[in-house]
């Protein structure tokens, strides 16, 4: 939801005419995000349910590569840095600063994208499809789930950067630059909760 | 006709929404009269087989939840919120037709089932999902469900969840953020209110469906063991997931009947409703024990004692707030000015239906009972009681209510008098034998019954009320066509309601409201001893109105998700990236076309 | 919305990203520490807690921005979390009837 009309993107950027006083696509974005809550909430249950439960190997233990993911761990904090600084160089109209760091989220995201394939495609070769066991099913299925929020990410990033290039987004549209940061930043902590509970608590 | 693809008008979407679902309520109608008619006697009535039957039980009830009840209520969600609240349109209007697109859509690709057959080299015409409306693991797998039955359920209703999803966010943020000057939250018709609870319940719940739905198509079509005992899968795990979506859906379904009838009764008892603030707080505490009961749905599948107690204990918890409720509708019409238009009848119903209803759900809350009633016709009866009884008279009250406001005709009395009384005595004859039929042992979701088992009468009595309840449809339907072909005469206010959407002509303009009211208490139009009505708005708008014109980019948008649905049903997954690519286009189209609020 | 800048300058957003990545070291670094094994699960979800809480608080604004946000987030945050928990509980945590697993 974008408007096309500079003025107007700015003056319901700031709030007026509305009840709360609050951009209605920033609130919709929030419900939006409240609902992915449940989405990965369920996720997550199923994993955590179907832990220990495989009847065939690979078990997590025996294939998971903690320091390979501690990076894509650190490679998407670094995104969500970026992001924020991009986010802050658009509010205050350094559109050149802006620019440097939409590529720069877009390009850790990407990163991180070509992590998980190659971390996909080494399982697959180790011996864990989608269906070998539960295992491989929990985990390409919830991972798979985040890493397509990760791909819808950079798309819009990279809308955002080519916008962007063409002098098309400025100072105005920062409420759009906001809420794909609230997108960017709310797949970051899932991330953050993935590694944890599938990663870590092995 | 581009005019109507295109519109992002509330209003006209409204229509849509009410048209598309009441065709599906005669579908679903039809389809709950085949089983009717196979049942009016031992060994069969109508020699319908037992795979026609499965689909015909599965297609009744996914059709009324997902495609007639549900999206009645959008229809007034549509039409009545943005009047209710002040505002010229919704806070999306182009996410509004998205929704109701995929909702169209949705429905018609789960209804072309029916004729699927011989696309599939079925053998059969039908290949209708057959495998009940909560779908239970393991009957949906590969091994008990091969053909492509279960998955045109799990897809169309991974489609009609987007459309849900999308309307949650967008009335949401309509109902918080649109309002008019001083209509604080707590100025907002019971109506409104109710619809917001249920969209927070729609952003809540239906992630959840979503992810189970998404299971059973990998199991389906990528060979997983999500739900497959042999590789390791529980079972158990999918009624966990459907039931914690199903259970706060069925909040999803009374709420807003319980929002129409809130509207309802004050209008024709001529008197405040009673306990406005509690019968919104009663709402939301409905909603929360909402999401905390859905294993009351799986007692019989052995959570264990201390998870049986929990659930039972929370479930029979319900009963206060909505027990609440229904002394409110009682105290509302105590000492009121009743007058008994069609309206106000349906609305009486539903209380009177909805207690018989809520009655017998408190027999199943308690796990020990519920043991010797689940998978019954007792259940049965009960849903109908609270679904039929409950919602659907509610949405009949609404439709009687808000008919001058969405079309300007006034409905027949007489004709609604005749529709109210068959549908009332049809429900009864219908479901409430059903309770006997039940606790004499008879099973749901079986096509054939022995003489023996002493149930015959029940079940004819049954079907006699099944087709009452088919006629008093026919004359509705004859009653809403014939008043389309009247002139649009209705006044403004012709109940005498006191909420905004009275305040304007019937059908509105286009723009709603010739200048936005400022509102200064919960009753605007009415006369009370607090306050005067307020002032007639003024008949022309003051300086212009913008008013958004119509897109194409959510309908197209829309159809990229079938698209989707097919290449899965196929398993031809290049298909994917066309429904993928249609989508993109779409969303990048409809993000950048000039569009002006 | 000018108000949450005054907050939120660059330099915080740096210390809070170096904070993230100190942390995520700690979480490896007890990962691999056999003294912690029998304290992992708990130290884990605490730390992989104050992450999440940093991120949503400082890079998604909810600390300084409008409370009504962190109620749309928070409470269907609280319902997913409880819908964990509760569905754990159902499975493994009660008396079950069922054998097998």
């Amino acid at each position: 939801m974008r408007y096309d009309t500079q003025e107007h993107a700015a003056a319901v950027a700031h709030g007026h005419a509305t009840t709360m006083g609050l951009d209605s696509r920033k609130m919709a974005f929030w419900a939006f995000i409240g609902s992915e809550c449940l989405l990965f909430g369920s996720l997550i249950s199923t994993y955590l349910i179907y832990k220990g439960r495989s009847l065939t190997g690979p078990y997590p233990h025996e294939i998971l590569n903690i320091p390979f993911t501690s990076f894509s761990t650190f490679d998407l904090l670094m995104s969500s840095l970026a992001m924020v600084l991009a986010l802050a160089a658009v509010q205050r109209g350094d559109m050149k600063q802006g620019k440097l760091w939409l590529l720069v989220t877009a390009l850790l995201g990407m990163v991180f994208l070509g992590g998980q394939v190659w971390e996909f495609s080494h399982f697959y070769h180790e011996g864990l499809g989608l269906t070998t066991n539960l295992f491989g099913s929990t985990f390409y299925v919830l991972t798979g789930t985040h890493g397509a929020h990760v791909t819808v990410g950079v798309i819009w990033l990279l809308t955002l950067w080519v916008q962007a290039l063409r002098g098309k987004l400025g100072p105005a549209n920062a409420m759009t630059v906001e809420i794909t940061g609230l997108y960017w930043h709310f797949v970051d902590v899932v991330w953050i909760i993935i590694f944890t509970v599938v990663y870590l608590i092995q | 006709m581009k005019s109507w693809l295109t519109t992002t008008d509330h209003k006209r979407i409204g229509m849509l929404y009410f048209w598309t679902a009441f065709c599906f309520f005669l579908i679903g109608g039809l389809e709950a009269l085949v089983i009717r008619a196979q049942l009016v006697k031992p060994d069969g009535g109508l020699g319908v087989s037992a795979e026609t039957f499965n689909q015909m039980f599965t297609m009744h009830g996914t059709t009324m939840v997902f495609l007639a009840l549900m999206p009645l209520s959008a229809a007034f969600f549509n039409f009545i919120i943005p009047l209710q609240i002040g505002a010229r349109d919704v806070a999306f209007p182009r996410l509004n037709a998205f929704s109701y697109w995929v909702f169209l859509l949705g429905g018609l690709f789960l209804n072309f089932s029916f004729i699927a057959g011989p696309l599939f080299s079925a053998g059969r015409l039908s290949v209708a999902p057959d495998a009940g409306w909560f779908g239970y693991a393991n009957l949906t797998s590969r091994q008990f469900s091969p053909g492509p039955n279960v998955d045109f359920w799990l897809l169309g209703l991974q489609i009609l969840g987007i459309a849900s999803l999308a309307a949650g966010f967008n009335f949401v943020v309509t109902i918080l953020n649109m309002r008019a000057p001083g209509m604080r939250m707590l100025r907002l018709p019971p109506f409104t209110w109710m619809t917001l609870i249920t969209q927070f319940l729609v952003i809540t719940a239906f992630p959840v469906i979503t992810v189970a739905l998404v299971l059973l198509m990998f199991d389906r079509i990528f060979g997983t063991h999500f739900f497959v005992p042999q590789g390791g899968g529980d079972p158990i795990l999918w009624q966990h997931l459907f039931w914690m979506f199903g259970h706060p859906e069925v909040y999803i379904l009374i709420l807003p009947a319980m929002g129409i009838v809130s509207e309802i009764l004050p209008t024709f008892s001529k008197k405040p409703l009673f306990g406005y603030t509690v019968v919104v707080y009663s709402g939301v505490v409905i909603a929360f024990l909402g999401w905390s009961v859905w294993a009351h749905h799986m007692f019989s599948s052995g959570l264990g004692p201390i998870a049986d107690s929990v659930f039972a204990g929370a479930t029979m918890l319900i009963a206060i707030p909505t027990g609440v409720k229904i002394f409110n509708w009682i105290g509302t019409m105590w000492g009121g000015q009743l007058s008994f238009r069609p309206a106000m009848l349906f609305a009486i119903g539903f209380i009177a239906m909805f207690i018989i209803g809520g009655l017998s759900g408190v027999t199943h809350a308690s796990a020990a009972s519920d043991l010797q009633q689940t998978d019954t016709y007792y259940i049965v009866a009960h849903i109908h009681y609270v679904l039929f009884g409950g919602t659907m008279l509610g949405l009949f009250a609404g439709m009687y209510y808000w008919w001058p406001k969405m079309t300007g005709r006034i409905l027949s009395e007489t004709l609604g008098r005749w529709h109210f009384w068959l549908t009332l005595i049809g429900m009864n004859l219908a479901f409430f034998p059903m309770h006997f039929s039940g606790l004499l042992g008879m099973p749901r979701r079986i096509y054939t019954y022995s003489a023996q088992l002493g149930v015959t009468q029940f079940n004819q009595i049954s079907t006699v009320g099944a087709f009452l309840i088919g006629v008093a449809t026919l004359i509705f339907l004859f009653n809403l066509l014939r008043s389309l072909r009247r002139p649009a005469d209705a006044p403004n206010n012709p109940w005498g309601g006191a909420t905004l959407e009275w305040a304007i002509p019937s059908p509105p303009p286009v723009y709603n409201f010739t200048v936005i009211p400022t509102v200064t208490n919960r009753l605007p139009l009415w006369q009370t001893e607090r306050h005067g009505p307020m002032a007639p708005l003024p008949e022309q708008p003051p300086k212009p109105i913008h008013v958004p014109g119509g897109s194409w980019w959510p309908m197209i948008t829309a159809a990229g998700l079938p698209v989707m649905a097919i290449a899965a049903l196929s398993r031809f997954l290049p298909l994917v990236f066309v429904g993928v690519a249609i989508v993109i286009v779409g969303i990048y189209r409809w993000a950048y076309e000039p569009f002006e609020m | 919305m000018a108000e949450h800048q005054a907050h939120a300058t660059t330099g915080t957003y740096l210390r809070i990203a170096a904070i993230l990545v100190m942390i995520t070291l700690l979480e490896v670094g007890v990962f691999y520490v056999p003294a912690f094994q029998s304290v992992l699960v708990p130290v884990l979800l605490v730390l992989s807690a104050i992450k999440f809480a940093l991120v949503v608080m400082f890079y998604m604004h909810l600390k300084f921005d409008n409370k009504f946000f962190s109620l749309l987030f928070g409470g269907p945050l609280l319902l997913g979390f409880l819908v964990v928990v509760s569905l754990l509980f159902l499975f493994y945590g009660g008396v079950r009837l069922r054998t097998g697993m």
